[in-house]
């Protein structure tokens, strides 16, 4: 019986990852370099956001944006670790320590910062919830869905919009709830529900899932704003900077025309806002406590902004999401950078 | 003779077994006082850093979410956490009732079939129960939703079941029915008297004329036209209301006539079989008291309902009552799994009542239905009733595998919804735990019971 | 009348037996059978061909979607999209890996297979009551496997790549649960039977509000609450594997049925068992350890595997804490856009259905058949 006990107290022991929040500026930065690598959460599988393939290699734009922190730490995006996370524990996960960052399509909301203690450090995405219908139903508009039943997964924003929508709108709906998405999409493409529902990039990851793509139509309403982006823990203001100056050095990027291909290039340039987002000019990197060249890391590994919407769900990819708000201000979107200077 | 004493051993305080069992109780008292009290010290730290609700205020906010099946008034924007609570629990209690009555009597049936003298019933018996309750309750919830549900068309395409009407039969075709089911018996008693491999003709033929007998005669006398507002799709199955009219009093009140004087009558047969001996027709003046009084109110005064049928408007049907596939699939799932135990109980309560009084029955010349009905199974049901509680329970229990097919039941609604909504994780677990706890209490309760009326009555 | 009354009367009495006849043909063979069996009453006769009739009706269909019309081979789904087609077989063959090990690493997979193949052998030499040394088998399966096995598969710094139990799944993982269920359960379970039988009562009173709290709720809300409140109740900076937590879960779970099968062999003991081990003067441990439990959990054998049957059904529940077991793999797959289809779902459930059955009427089997080896040695 005791030997049982020790058994066990040594498997448990080998299970539980032992990490602690840390609340020092800097020692999250500290704690990267000293193990080699980042801990960055992400989904556990949506399609152009985060998701492995079965050789265990991940892509997606949130995964991108890990590595393009892991770049511009350690010149080398490989170094990093992914792990999946379900909706109901990413935050315990971050708060905790478990990870160091996380980037899995969370929605920046208010009570989030205030009450749970994270800070988002940009919007990598800016996204709305949507609904996606058969098109053999010949709907055109989210206001001719009146007696439709939609499927939804429960426990989400997503059920709260969903029913606030019909409500405001005067229409009568049956909302069937199910514990996951996959259990919602799988509801929705047997026909018991007309209308399936989530974020809109959702629904363009999730209609890859069911085969015949043009088969079904995105709506044009979005019903809710979702600004997504990666989530930091609050405390630590130097690796907060880290996550948020990664997103934007890399809009920047495209703002000034630089791509992975033509980043060496570009550096010879005299533009003095390339020579300062390349490392050229001045010490950028230092308040960050990273290298001068910290922002030619992150372009040269993964590229800029527009590469990496474009190849994980633009027109490049499976999803074929417009730009739309995720288009530069300068092209009609919102998508916007403070200057590096 | 006093040098023989009893000598107290000598025995150490701690090895005294009044004071090793005080020492072995409080050290687990201890272990057990520091384990709570460091999961609540815990808990209390977690929650505040992670902002985790520690009260039960959640309990009166409004919910904000729609449930797609609600026993109570239910909406979104005016309806709290709470009733959010009663809802999936009615749902939950809703489910778990159909499913413990369709489970009982199939489990029923089915044990007394593996019982049968019938090899081929039998059989077919065993075969049920060895594949049922051999596969995982999830996986038979999943292929009944998923596998079943799935071929079934769109409301657009729905299945309609057309209007069955009765037409008095012809006195011919009747006759002639007749005559072959009459030429099938007589095949199937010859068959008695007979050797050889006729005996399996004669029998067969003799089925099969009875069979081939009853189906021409429904035939001609059943008549399928147009739509009965029943439809079957992939959003259930829908089917006409009963609205009320101004004739549904006398019909209401003919059926309770009609219920109250067969219960009355039963009481008057019970004693006159107590004095004499005698046997009444209790089930067929029942059956004729509770459906034919109300029928005849229907002839004097007219059909006693309005039939609100079901439209197929927009997406979805409109009007009637509709029966959701997550529901049908949750019941099948639940009634057919625990029939396939409660057979198993059957048999066993039935074979564990003394071959002697089923002999002792056909001795004192019962037939053998009579014999199962009057001697066997009261004996049985004592046997039976302990274990049959337990599998009440176990479905109960089960009924919240909901979860995993949309069923708004209380885990789905309560423990998942709710639970997400509010991050009341603690207390919503909570309350489930308690209520199933409480359900389980019940039940034992009620059932305890039963099982002491039905005890033997000692002497 | 007298006898020899009657006797004067007789005119012929036979000296020896006829020649034997065989018994009327409707009494032996093929006949009487079936006469006994399908055509005893008119009734009996109906219901024999209703059921013919049924088989003849259902069977020719399962086969042609089993068998004869099923896709057994094929690159895709295009093939099994056909209208008509059956069964795709193909489906899980192409998918008969994740099936087995979900995403564990395909090129370290070896190490769920020794892990499995020992554990057959050690659990085969336990099971198969002809096979000598069971105390060590006992010791092998219960305290050193689950050592090695855990190593094997987690992996060890600088020996063995570490595997995540994030991609651990599929068959590997349902029999994982059910074996870690029943390693734990199984002294948890006797030691909470023996403290609801104990005299102390404090002692007995945890363990009956143990016991029945947990028989009285649903496994969804134990592992609900393994999931969301094991977390909250240690300290912060512990975080439990997202594997153990249902572990746990699902041995407390297993550990208050055992109880209760372990309660009955304890009960079925005769006083005498009892009070001769007093009666030697063998303390309460010593009079358990050695007298009582080995005859009471001997007895119970079958009522602890068809606990472990119930369990090994169980675990299916654990998908609902984001666990990869077996159906859930199955689950996941049949969303395949490759392969998705109308005979998809029908034949990943087929498939499910097949392992499930096979393994719960296999263990039945051995159950009932140790029911009737030790119930012919206690017969007199």
């Amino acid at each position: 019986m005791k030997r049982l006990v020790a058994t066990f107290a040594i498997a448990a022991a080998g299970m539980i990852a032992a990490g602690s929040a840390s609340a020092q500026s800097g020692k999250t930065l500290e704690q990267i370099k000293q193990r080699g690598f980042l801990i960055c959460g992400t989904n556990p599988g949506l399609a152009g956001f985060g998701l492995p393939d079965s050789q265990g290699n991940w892509t997606g734009i949130d995964v991108d944006l890990c590595r393009g922190i892991t770049a511009a730490i350690f010149n080398d995006p490989t170094k990093v670790k992914f792990v999946p996370m379900t909706a109901k524990d990413r935050f315990t996960a971050l708060q905790s320590g478990e990870i160091d960052v996380l980037a899995r399509n969370g929605t920046w909301t208010q009570s989030r910062e205030a009450d749970l203690g994270l800070l988002f450090a940009g919007v990598n995405y800016y996204d709305g919830q949507g609904f996606m219908v058969r098109k053999k139903l010949g709907v055109n508009s989210a206001l001719e869905l009146n007696g439709a039943s939609v499927c939804v997964q429960q426990g989400t924003t997503t059920e709260l919009n969903l029913a606030d929508f019909f409500r405001s709108n005067n229409l009568k709906y049956e909302g069937i709830a199910f514990a996951t998405s996959d259990e919602a999409l799988k509801a929705y493409d047997s026909g018991r529900c007309d209308a399936y529902t989530t974020d809109a990039s959702g629904l363009y990851a999730e209609r890859v899932k069911l085969g015949a793509v043009d088969d079904h139509v995105v709506l044009p309403e979005v019903i809710s704003k979702e600004p997504l982006g990666p989530a930091v823990r609050q405390g630590d203001a130097q690796w907060f900077n880290i996550v948020r100056w990664t997103h934007f050095a890399m809009i920047n990027a495209e703002e000034l025309g630089v791509t992975k291909a033509n980043v060496d290039e570009k550096a010879k340039t005299n533009s003095p806002e390339i020579k300062r987002l390349l490392g050229s000019e001045g010490d950028f990197g230092k308040g960050l406590g990273l290298t001068p060249d910290w922002s030619y890391r992150i372009v040269k590994h993964v590229g800029n902004y527009g590469e990496v919407f474009e190849k994980n769900v633009g027109e490049g990819s499976r999803l074929k999401i417009r730009r739309g708000l995720n288009n530069l201000w300068t092209k009609g979107g919102i998508q916007y950078a403070p200057p590096i200077r | 003779m006093s040098d023989i004493q009893m000598r107290q051993p000598h025995v150490p305080w701690w090895n005294e077994p009044k004071n090793r069992g005080f020492v072995y109780q409080s050290l687990l008292f201890i272990v057990l006082a520091f384990l709570i009290w460091s999961a609540v010290d815990n808990a209390s730290t977690n929650m505040r850093a992670r902002g985790i609700p520690t009260d039960f205020s959640f309990w009166n906010r409004t919910a904000g979410f729609d449930v797609n099946l609600t026993l109570i008034e239910f909406s979104a924007a005016a309806s709290t956490y709470g009733q959010a609570f009663w809802v999936g629990l009615l749902n939950t209690l809703m489910v778990s009732v159909v499913s413990i009555i369709f489970a009982t009597i199939l489990g029923f049936g089915i044990g007394i079939a593996r019982l049968s003298s019938n090899w081929i019933v039998a059989k077919l018996a065993t075969a049920y129960v060895e594949t049922l309750r051999n596969l995982p309750l999830l996986l038979q919830l999943l292929f009944w939703y998923n596998a079943v549900l799935k071929p079934l068309p769109g409301p657009r395409d729905s299945v309609s079941v057309p209007n069955i009407s009765f037409v008095t039969p012809d006195i011919v075709p009747t006759i002639v029915c007749a005559f072959i089911g009459g030429v099938g018996y007589a095949a199937t008693r010859y068959a008695r008297t007979i050797g050889g491999v006729a005996v399996i003709v004669a029998n067969a033929i003799g089925a099969l004329l009875m069979l081939t007998a009853v189906a021409i005669w429904l035939s001609g006398v059943v008549r399928f036209s147009g739509k009965a507002g029943i439809y079957l799709n992939n959003r259930g199955l829908i089917f006409p209301e009963f609205v009320e009219t101004a004739d549904t009093w006398p019909f209401a009140i003919a059926l309770v006539v009609g219920i109250v004087g067969s219960l009355a009558f039963r009481h008057w047969a019970r004693g006159v079989q107590k004095e004499t001996g005698d046997q009444m027709p209790v089930a067929l003046v029942a059956m004729g008291l509770i459906f034919g009084l109300p029928l005849l109110t229907t002839l004097v005064f007219g059909a006693p309902f309005d039939l609100a049928r079901p439209e197929l408007r927009g997406f979805n049907f409109v009007g009637g009552t509709r029966i959701l596939p997550e529901f049908a699939a949750l019941m099948f799932g639940l009634s057919l799994y625990t029939a396939s135990f409660i057979a198993e109980i059957v048999r066993a309560g039935i074979l564990a009542v003394n071959k002697g009084q089923t002999e002792a029955s056909s001795a004192l010349g019962l037939t053998r239905a009579q014999g199962l009905k009057l001697v066997v199974v009261p004996q049985a049901m004592r046997v039976i009733i302990p274990p049959l509680t337990n599998q009440f329970l176990n479905l109960t229990k089960n009924s919240s595998l909901a979860v995993f097919i949309g069923y708004p039941d209380l885990v789905q609604v309560f423990a998942g919804t709710v639970l997400n909504q509010t991050g009341a994780a603690v207390q919503v677990i909570a309350i489930t735990m308690a209520v199933y706890l409480v359900i389980s209490l019940v039940t034992s309760f009620v059932m305890d019971i039963y099982n002491k009326r039905m005890a033997l009555v000692e002497r | 009348m007298s006898d020899q009354a009657i006797g004067s009367r007789i005119a012929y009495v036979r000296r020896e037996a006829g020649p034997t006849r065989p018994a009327p043909i409707m009494t032996r063979g093929v006949f009487a059978w079936v006469r006994e069996n399908l055509f005893s009453t008119p009734m009996s006769g109906v219901l024999t061909i209703g059921s013919l009739l049924f088989v003849l009706w259902v069977a020719p269909d399962t086969f042609r979607y089993l068998i004869s019309d099923a896709v057994w081979q094929a690159p895709d789904g295009v093939a099994c999209r056909a209208p008509g087609a059956g069964a795709c077989w193909a489906f899980v063959a192409a998918k008969f890996e994740y099936f087995m090990y979900g995403s564990y690493p395909r090129g370290e997979t070896w190490r769920v297979d020794v892990t499995l193949v020992l554990g057959l052998a050690l659990i085969l030499w336990l099971l198969i009551p002809r096979l000598p040394r069971k105390g060590m088998a006992a010791f092998a399966f219960f305290v050193v496997y689950p050592v090695v096995a855990f190593f094997l598969l987690r992996g060890l710094e600088g020996v063995l790549p570490i595997v995540e139990t994030n991609l651990w799944g599929g068959v590997f993982v349902s029999l994982l649960v059910a074996a870690v269920g029943i390693v734990a359960s199984l002294p948890l379970g006797v030691l909470l039977a023996l403290g609801r039988r104990s005299q102390l009562p404090f002692v007995k009173f945890f363990c009956v509000v143990f016991i029945e709290f947990v028989r009285g709720v649903p496994l969804i809300t134990v592992l609900f609450m393994a999931n969301t409140m094991l977390p909250l109740f240690v300290p912060q900076e512990w975080t439990p594997d997202r594997l153990l937590r249902p572990l746990i879960g699902v041995s407390l779970f297993a550990a208050a049925y055992m109880a209760e099968v372990v309660r009955a062999g304890l009960q079925a003991m005769p006083k005498g068992q009892f009070e001769g081990a007093m009666a030697l003067g063998l303390p309460y441990w010593k009079m358990m350890r050695l007298i009582i439990l080995p005859q009471a959990l001997t007895t119970v054998i079958p009522g602890i595997v068809n606990s472990f049957i119930a369990l090994f059904k169980d675990t299916t529940l654990v998908a609902i804490v984001g666990i990869f077991d077996f159906l859930r793999t199955v689950e996941t797959a049949r969303l395949d856009p490759v392969w998705a289809g109308p005979t998809i779902s029908t034949t990943g459930y087929v498939f499910a259905a097949i392992f499930y059955w096979v393994f719960c009427f296999a263990m039945s089997r051995y159950s009932q058949m140790l029911e009737r080896k030790l119930a012919a040695g206690r017969r007199r």
